[in-house]
């Protein structure tokens, strides 16, 4: 009864859906300090969608919709660094990522902002770590209904990130 | 309890039962008969012709049966024995327990006729559903179900007549139309009522269905297997038009989109191409040409919008851009907070790709 | 001749009589307290706490009803969004399907064969009580999860691929699996627990072609349980592994299938309706023996219609997937096994419509449900046969004309027929009358009820509105229907609602039920009213079909049963002759610990596979403490020193007057 209880409990975030996602103007992470005016607010850290299984098997449908594996391919990389590896160059928090993919990186990391809409970018970004594992196992996503070309996310080894900030580019040989 | 008290209790019990059921029926029926949109008993093709035979044979003798039994069911009750409840119960007389086994004999084998009448009608009514027919006059569509729209696809020999649209659907009169259908996630159903019965559509396999309509007509459809949030809201409009007229529309659908020709017009597109539209729809002759969304080439020629949710105009199309969640909560469009004059230039654009 | 009808001379007992009572009442108490109610093994009790289980579920299952009918009332209504609505749709079916019909039908099974057969309790107590704790724990998963928006939302049936990893995120789809699993391991312990009763401990005359209609059609269920559930249990297993650990027994890019999914749901799910609605079939036979005051008209005809109903039940899975792309000729098969399976229906009501007429009618409320039945059944079975047809059902497959027709045959085939059990059988287990009066005004609201909500569906459907939507546009003309639905399952809830009252009125004031106030036939009725414990002091020994209108003066019964010890006599399978006693396990705390064993590997294991191997530990250790613990560890009354130890004997039958 006890594993019972606490087994919902857990649940209660978990299945949250939500369709209505909060009204958020594109672009409000930027790359500089140094603007006129007032103080923008501090961007979020924690991922709003982390904790909700919708909001991450949204991210896996819009991972291959949005073509992220022309680069990343399933997350092994091709042109583009694999995902599901332990190397990440630009940070692994959930709001890395979130910038990662609004403004674009050097060495062709497309910027998406104002093409893919703000939530959409933060169920990505729970999506990108659950790639390596960081997110819980009852919330990852399952196998997907396509051809098995990796683990699923929730039965993935969990790997602790190293922030490595050199690209692959620009490593000692 | 008297003799006479219980008749009249039991007098009262057969009436108001058969009155209950006698008015439930009528009442039923007359307040929405037969016909009209999206019904199987207003038969525009021979596919939903003979199937609506087949019901209206099916159920003529079936109410006959049911009036039958109940009918010697409430006979039964008015003709029962008197008798006190103490008494132990008499076996019957062989006669008439032999009359008895007669008859419920005679009963059993009328049960066995009509259900071979009926195994036989049916039978020979599906087997002209799916009869080969000559269709080199016929057109071939593939229809793949998504969630929650239907993607249209004509295809064609000439690879330059093959157009994509969605959730409408246009045929000739009096040809028949093969449809092979698809599904891209999970399983949904075709349906046209008017036209035909319904096929699944199971990703991993390739469902056909031939139809054909006879009059020309606007016929709605619907998905028929529930396939998540939102198939509530999953249907399709089939046009049916003669030959010339569905020629025409096939030679436009065929076009690239219009260029746009107004300032508005432009700027419209200008705010498409470079906003989520683009990421999701494909507008031929543009750059745009991803293929999650559907087709927006001709979106404008079309009579609804949001998979036959809403109709085709300026106020709708307004509110499906800015906030579709709010009409159809969980579809895969996210709202679009566009300002104001952006907003105005895209539909202006959007409007004008007839 | 005409005999007198006579109840059990209970006043003709002797002061050796009395003592030998007192024993088996000492023996067979259901032990004090908190862990008495957990350890005890009396069928009857078991068998009441399904009814009120059941029950309870059938009243959440009514209020998802109700919220359906209200958001259907009107078109484009918000009373619940598209993700509540998909929950409470898929938790009614869910629901009334499997913590409803199937427990309930079971129930009165276990509370009425042992009687019925003249056993002193079913062949296998603990496992019968096992059974119970499992579907409790079933059915609360389903209702905690609900509660906590984890409720599952693809549908009573969960086709995959929407039920599958890719489709359907979160637990939800994985407890519905898991819960399948309970309910299912509960049912198969009922089925085993029943044909252990009805083959091997029946009294003695009781041979095969004695046994009373409603134990054939146990008999019967109780086989087709033990045939089609382990389908269930495999598809939804499939389902849970292919969520839980990456298989791919449902997806196509892999070699999977989604129609195997179907295939195997359906080859349980469609001997899951019969399931439902044999029982109450033999609910009818023993109400219109009863209130016709006459045997049933072709027994041989009524038993070869059961068992031929639950052989064809088994071949007509396909008719739910004709709009598949399955081959045409391979459908025609079930459209003729689907249209076969109407004339044993059909004999038995014609044999029914027999034994009535010309008989003298008792009319009262368990009657009424019974000629309730006949309406709506008939109708009912009228639209499966339409629905059998192929190119038909083509176009009325996943409306609301199935809606209508399924609830035509379970609510008219099973449910009319259960109130009708309840107001014929609650005298018996609770000793009181339930109110005649208020029994009419339950049946005629529930029949007008009912009708008003179901037949416009019939309409619905054929002019287009498909199953599974949350609403609909104003301009398709369904809103007048819909709306007089959703007003006659107001209607209908009332019925429900004078139902409960007619009970909680009953229990202070209803008359005092002696032991057999209908008159009726079958042996649970020569019982006091609840009965005692230990059911009969001597086993009768039958004498003809219907046990208590063929007594003979003599009045022939079994002595010999020791009443220091649970015991009870086992008997040949065809002819019923004494082959042993045997003796019954007391009251033991083991089967609730093994339903806590399953709890934990089934539950957990929605998270997280080891669970079933800690499980498969448990389970070991639990089966360890029942096979080779002392049956009566718990049974302290029994332990007592006898008061007088009787020479071991041979049961043997004593004819006298006075037995």
């Amino acid at each position: 009864m006890l594993l019972l209880a606490t087994g919902v409990l857990l649940s209660c975030k978990r299945e949250q859906r939500q369709f209505e996602p909060p009204p958020s103007p594109a672009g409000n992470v930027v790359m500089s300090q140094l603007q006129p005016g007032a103080q923008r607010p501090e961007p979020p850290t924690q991922n709003p969608f982390e904790e909700t299984a919708y909001g991450l098997s949204e991210g896996k449908r819009l991972f291959t919709q949005y073509n992220c594996s022309g680069c990343h391919a399933n997350g092994g990389g091709s042109i583009g660094p694999p995902l599901m590896d332990e190397k990440w160059i630009y940070g692994s928090d959930p709001a890395n990522i979130h910038s990662t993919i609004l403004e674009g990186r050097p060495n062709g990391m497309p910027s998406f902002r104002y093409k893919i809409p703000d939530d959409q970018i933060w169920e990505l970004s729970a999506y990108v770590r659950s790639l390596s594992g960081q997110i819980r196992k009852d919330i990852a996503p399952g196998r997907s209904d396509d051809m098995n070309v990796h683990r699923s996310e929730q039965r993935v080894e969990k790997k602790k990130p190293e922030q490595s900030f050199v690209p692959k580019g620009a490593e000692q040989p | 309890m008297t003799n006479s008290k219980r008749h009249i209790l039991n007098g009262y019990g057969n009436g108001q039962r058969l009155l209950a059921v006698l008015l439930l029926i009528t009442v039923s029926l007359t307040t929405s008969c037969g016909g009209g949109l999206q019904s199987a008993l207003n038969p525009a093709g021979p596919q939903s012709q003979h199937i609506s035979q087949l019901w209206w044979f099916m159920l003529i003798v079936c109410t006959v049966v049911f009036v039958v039994v109940l009918g010697v069911t409430l006979v039964l009750l008015v003709k029962k024995a008197q008798g006190s409840p103490d008494e132990l119960p008499e076996r019957e007389s062989a006669e008439s327990q032999r009359r008895k086994a007669f008859i419920v004999v005679a009963a059993t084998a009328a049960t066995i006729v009509i259900l071979g009448a009926f195994l036989v009608d049916s039978f020979l009514v599906g087997r002209g559903l799916t009869a080969a027919l000559d269709r080199k006059q016929g057109v071939v569509i593939e229809v793949t179900g998504h969630q929650w729209w239907w993607e249209v696809r004509y295809p064609d020999v000439d690879a330059s007549s093959i157009f994509t649209t969605a959730n409408e659907i246009h045929i000739p009169v009096g040809v028949p139309v093969t449809f092979t259908l698809k599904a891209s996630d999970v399983i949904h159903s075709f349906w046209v009522p008017n036209l035909h019965g319904k096929k699944d559509l199971i990703p991993g396999k390739v469902s056909t269905i031939w139809l054909q309509a006879d009059k020309p007509g606007i016929y709605r459809g619907q998905c028929a297997e529930y396939c998540g949030h939102q198939h509530a809201h999953m249907a399709l409009w089939i046009f049916a038009e003669p030959r010339e007229q569905f020629d025409e529309w096939r030679r436009n659908q065929i076009q690239s989109a219009v260029k746009p020709a107004s300032d508005s017009e432009k700027r419209g597109q200008q705010v498409f191409l470079t906003s989520t539209c683009v990421t999701c729809h494909t507008i031929n002759g543009t750059s745009a040409g991803a293929n999650i969304g559907p087709n927006l080439t001709h979106v404008a020629s079309r009579n609804t919008i949001a998979a036959a949710t809403l109709p085709n105009d300026r106020d709708h199309l307004a509110s499906w851009v800015d906030d579709s969640q709010q009409i159809k909560p969980g579809n895969r469009m996210p709202p679009n907070k566009f300002r104001p004059e952006e907003m105005q230039a895209l539909l202006d654009y959007l409007q004008s790709l007839k | 001749m005409v005999e007198r009808s006579q109840n059990l001379p209970v006043d003709a007992y002797t002061e050796a009589d009395e003592r030998e009572i007192k024993e088996l009442e000492r023996v067979w108490a259901c032990p004090p307290g908190i862990i008495g109610w957990f350890t005890d093994t009396d069928h009857k009790a078991i068998a009441l706490r399904y009814v009120v289980t059941a029950f309870v579920f059938f009243l959440f299952g009514g209020i998802e009803a109700a919220l359906m009918r209200i958001q259907l009332a009107r078109p484009e209504n918000h009373f619940l969004n598209p993700d509540l609505y998909n929950q409470v749709f898929t938790v009614h079916g869910t629901t009334m399907m499997f913590l409803f019909a199937v427990p309930i039908m079971t129930a009165l099974g276990v509370y009425l064969v042992p009687l019925m057969v003249g056993a002193r309790d079913v062949a296998f107590p603990r496992l019968n009580n096992y059974g119970y704790f499992v579907y409790l724990i079933g059915g609360i998963l389903l209702y905690v999860s609900f509660i906590l928006n984890t409720g599952p939302d693809a549908g009573w049936f969960a086709y995959v691929p929407l039920s599958g990893p890719g489709y359907s995120p979160g637990k939800r789809v994985d407890i519905w699996a898991q819960m399948i699993t309970f309910t299912e391991i509960s049912a198969l312990c009922g089925a085993v627990v029943v044909i252990g009763t009805i083959f091997k401990m029946r009294a003695p005359g009781m041979s095969l072609h004695r046994l009373p209609l409603f134990v054939w059609a146990q008999l019967v269920t109780s086989f087709m349980i033990i045939f089609a559930m382990p389908a269930v249990m495999l598809a939804s297993s499939f389902l849970a592994s292919d969520r839980l650990i990456d298989t791919h027994f449902f997806n196509p890019a892999e070699g999977g299938d989604a129609i195997l999914y179907q295939h195997m749901f359906w080859f349980f799910g469609h001997p899951e309706v019969y399931i439902i609605f044999i029982p109450a079939l033999g609910f009818i036979s023993s109400i219109v023996t009863t209130f016709a005051r006459r045997r049933i008209f072709g027994y041989t005809a009524m038993v070869l219609s059961l068992i031929a109903t639950a052989f064809l039940g088994f071949g007509l899975w396909v008719h739910h997937m004709f709009a598949t792309p399955l081959p045409q000729l391979g459908q025609s098969f079930f459209t003729a096994a689907s249209m076969m399976i109407a004339i044993p229906s059909g004999v038995q009501i014609f044999c029914w419509i027999a034994t009535m007429w010309g008989a003298k009618l008792n009319i009262k409320t368990p009657l009424l449900f019974v000629l309730g039945f006949v309406a709506i059944f008939v109708l009912g079975g009228l639209t499966g046969v339409m629905l059998a047809s192929v190119p038909l059902d083509l176009q009325i497959h996943d409306t609301f004309f199935v809606v209508a027709h399924l609830h035509y045959v379970l609510i008219g085939g099973s449910v009319f027929p259960l109130f009708g059990a309840f107001y014929y059988w609650i005298p018996k287990w609770t000793g009181r009358m339930l109110s005649e009066r208020l029994g009419h005004w339950n049946f005629w609201l529930m029949f007008i009820g009912f009708n008003l909500v179901f037949f416009p569906m019939h309409q619905l459907g054929l002019q287009g509105m498909p199953r599974r939507v949350y609403t609909y546009l104003p301009n398709g003309g369904w809103g007048s229907l819909n709306l007089l639905a959703s007003i006659g399952a107001l209607i209908l809830a009332l019925g429900v609602a004078v139902f409960i009252v007619n009970f909680l009125w009953a229990r202070r004031f209803g008359l005092i039920a002696n032991a057999n106030p209908w008159n009726a036939d079958t042996l649970e009725w020569s019982l006091a009213s609840p009965p005692p414990d230990y059911n009969f002091y001597r086993i009768p020994v039958v004498e003809g079909s219907n046990a208590l209108w063929d007594r003979s003066a003599e009045n022939p019964v079994v002595v010999g049963l020791s009443s220091t010890k649970r015991e009870t006599l086992v008997t040949s399978v065809v002819d019923a002759v004494p082959e042993l006693r045997y003796e019954l396990p007391g009251p033991s705390i083991w089967p609730l610990l093994l339903a806590l064993a399953t709890a934990e590997t089934f539950i957990v294991g929605i998270f997280t596979a080891w669970a079933f191997a800690i499980g498969a530990v448990l389970t070991f250790g639990v089966f360890i403490g029942w096979f080779f613990g002392d049956p009566n560890y718990e049974n302290v009354a029994a332990k007592e020193p006898p008061q007088s130890e009787e020479p071991h004997r041979a049961p043997e039958v004593l004819r006298a007057e006075n037995a």
